[in-house]
């Protein structure tokens, strides 16, 4: 018995996501006394695998061969499976990431395991049984969900589980697995990577836009407040059905869900729809000159005024805030 | 071409949840539901594939006899054929194995699902689908072409997109951007009553999960309002009090 944790990496770094399911894996590890594999796959540097070890990974599986530099999901459960089997593992984490999705299913038919997609907690096995809770109706309510199968796949949900640091070292060991000849069916053409931007499932700070900010044109401030933040750019589904944002940036029940630990609403009135996908943000920041917007009801901090007034001056307070840092 | 499209019955977006017996069910009590809004995407780009004789759409779901408004929805927007697997879904894991056992019987040449669900949002059925049937599965797909026996699919990675080419058949999960959704006309009203609907029974399958119970979130605090002429004051609140830059 052990925990497997995949490591999925962007551009062949780990980002954060990563380091958080590495930690609450290696919290499942410490819950069920044993210990915990890391499987890299992909050409990441030997540096950046051993940094696994500061969150808990005790061994990592690499698998480095040319067939699977890219991202084809049936490889890559096919590999991940079979190091669960490898190991003995029983129990595999995966972060809840867009690619996430697409292995953490077809990982656990592999196995005959049940999963818990989307989880937001570690699992309660105090009964003898084993306990998840995770996200449902889109942010409106959590679902908890015991799996009763005995290997069982995880993926959690961003910005749940805090990096942990511990002081460990993780042995290197390579992996020779290379998926089965049908897995690779699918071509990849091409991959766009928008460098500059902060990817939004994950993104500590999201900064998002609505209706109130009239036209594709006024994005400016927006964009120009989401970089002094680091933020990730957001939107209403209003804004993107009219083509003034990208699909990929709206946030709500429809579209992306999001927990950062800080989520700034412009113009947005705060329709249910919008309010499931961003409610499981720890703080709340609302501007809208609409004082009876139901935003307010679900804010920690609010301002009423017109966003074209309140957001250059709120640019400019963060600037003096960071000169003065 | 024949195309399947996996649908779910879901409460609509607006309705405010909650739940009954001390929190272990659903409360339906006064809720509509509602064709799962990301396979209404999915139905609107098979109906757009198959247009001009060019195939056949079939929508199938697993589900009790009160899910069939919403199965003829879907007839009424323009689905050739509907099948209800007569079963509560009990899990993705259920839903995916019998669509699966169906779909063994009766190959389809694109098989479409929802990206997720707007009740579970597991995004799990489609990659299932894709492992028990060992057919390539594409998750989050922002636009779908096919080319010949060729699907060229664009879908979602962090922090971009990647266009991928793959031989049909295959299990897609579809998103915003592949089509807009489709609104029945009076005419597909009509026709979607006589169209078929076959009901079969489902097969026996293992389950591995079980929801026990559900929480609400906790209900957050007062809202803090701050005048437009005091950001610096928000500055200062979000850095010294809640700590978030």
């Amino acid at each position: 018995m052990s925990v497997l944790i995949y490591t999925e990496n962007v551009g062949w770094e780990f980002k954060k996501s990563t380091f958080e399911a590495v930690s609450y894996a290696s919290a499942i590890a410490g819950q069920n006394n044993t210990n915990l594999v890391a499987i890299s796959i992909g050409d990441v540097s030997k540096a950046e695998l051993t940094a696994l070890g500061k969150y808990g990974a005790e061994k990592i599986l690499n698998v480095s061969n040319a067939k699977l530099k890219s991202f084809i999901n049936q490889a890559y459960a096919s590999v991940i499976a079979e190091a669960a089997k490898k190991e003995g593992a029983d129990i595999v984490v995966i972060a809840n990431s867009f690619s996430g999705r697409g292995l953490a299913p077809r990982i656990a038919v592999k196995l005959e395991a049940g999963l818990a997609d989307g989880a937001v907690s570690l699992p309660d096995q105090g009964s003898g049984k084993f306990i998840v809770k995770k996200t449902a109706f889109s942010g409106k309510a959590f679902a908890i969900v015991e799996l009763t199968s005995a290997n069982k796949v995880i993926s959690l949900t961003p910005n749940s589980y805090k990096v942990v640091e511990k002081i460990e070292t993780a042995v290197i060991e390579d992996f020779a697995a290379e998926g089965n000849a049908s897995d690779f069916k699918a071509v990849i053409k091409e991959i766009v990577r928008a460098t500059d931007k902060v990817s939004l499932p994950d993104a500590d700070i999201v900064v998002s836009g609505g209706r109130g900010l009239k036209g594709p044109e006024n994005w400016g401030m927006v964009e120009e407040l989401a970089g002094l933040l680091g933020a990730a750019l957001a939107c209403s589904k209003p804004v993107s059905d009219n083509g003034w944002r990208p699909h990929s940036e709206h946030v709500g029940q429809t579209g992306i869900a999001v927990s950062p630990n800080l989520y700034i609403a412009i113009g947005i009135s705060g329709a249910i729809q919008h309010l499931a996908g961003v409610s499981s943000s720890k703080v709340i920041v609302v501007i809208n000159k609409d004082p009876e917007a139901p935003f307010f009801k679900v804010a920690d901090y609010g301002i009423v005024g017109d966003a074209f007034e309140v957001v250059p001056k709120l640019i400019a307070a963060i600037k003096e805030y960071k000169a003065l840092a | 071409m024949k195309i399947l499209v996996c649908i779910s019955n879901v409460p609509d977006t607006t309705t405010k949840i909650t739940f009954t017996d001390n929190n272990t069910q659903f409360n339906n009590n006064g809720v509509q539901f509602i064709l799962n809004p990301y396979d209404e995407i999915a139905l609107a780009r098979a109906i757009e594939l198959t247009d001009g004789d060019n195939g056949s759409v079939t929508v199938i779901n697993v589900g009790e006899a009160a899910t069939e408004p919403t199965i003829r929805k879907a007839l009424a927007i323009g689905a050739t054929e509907a099948v209800r697997i007569n079963a509560k879904p009990h899990d993705a894991w259920y839903v995916a194995y019998q669509v699966a056992q169906y779909v063994k019987a009766n190959p389809f040449d694109l098989i479409l699902t929802g990206r997720e669900s707007i009740d579970y949002n597991g995004s799990k059925v489609s990659g299932m689908l894709g492992e028990l049937l060992d057919l390539p599965s594409v998750s989050i797909i922002k636009k779908l072409d096919i080319d010949g026996d060729k699907v060229t699919v664009e879908r979602e990675i962090e922090g971009g997109k990647e266009i991928l080419t793959i031989p049909l058949p295959i299990v897609a999960g579809t998103a915003e951007g592949v089509a807009e959704p489709k609104i029945p006309n009076m005419r597909g009203i009509m026709s979607a009553r006589t169209k078929p609907l076959n009901v079969i029974e489902p097969v026996e399958v293992k389950t591995f999960s079980e929801i026990i119970s559900y929480e609400t979130p906790a209900p957050r605090g007062q809202v803090k309002l701050i005048s437009a002429d005091e950001t610096a004051k928000l500055v200062d609140l979000l850095h010294d009090e809640a700590r978030v830059i």
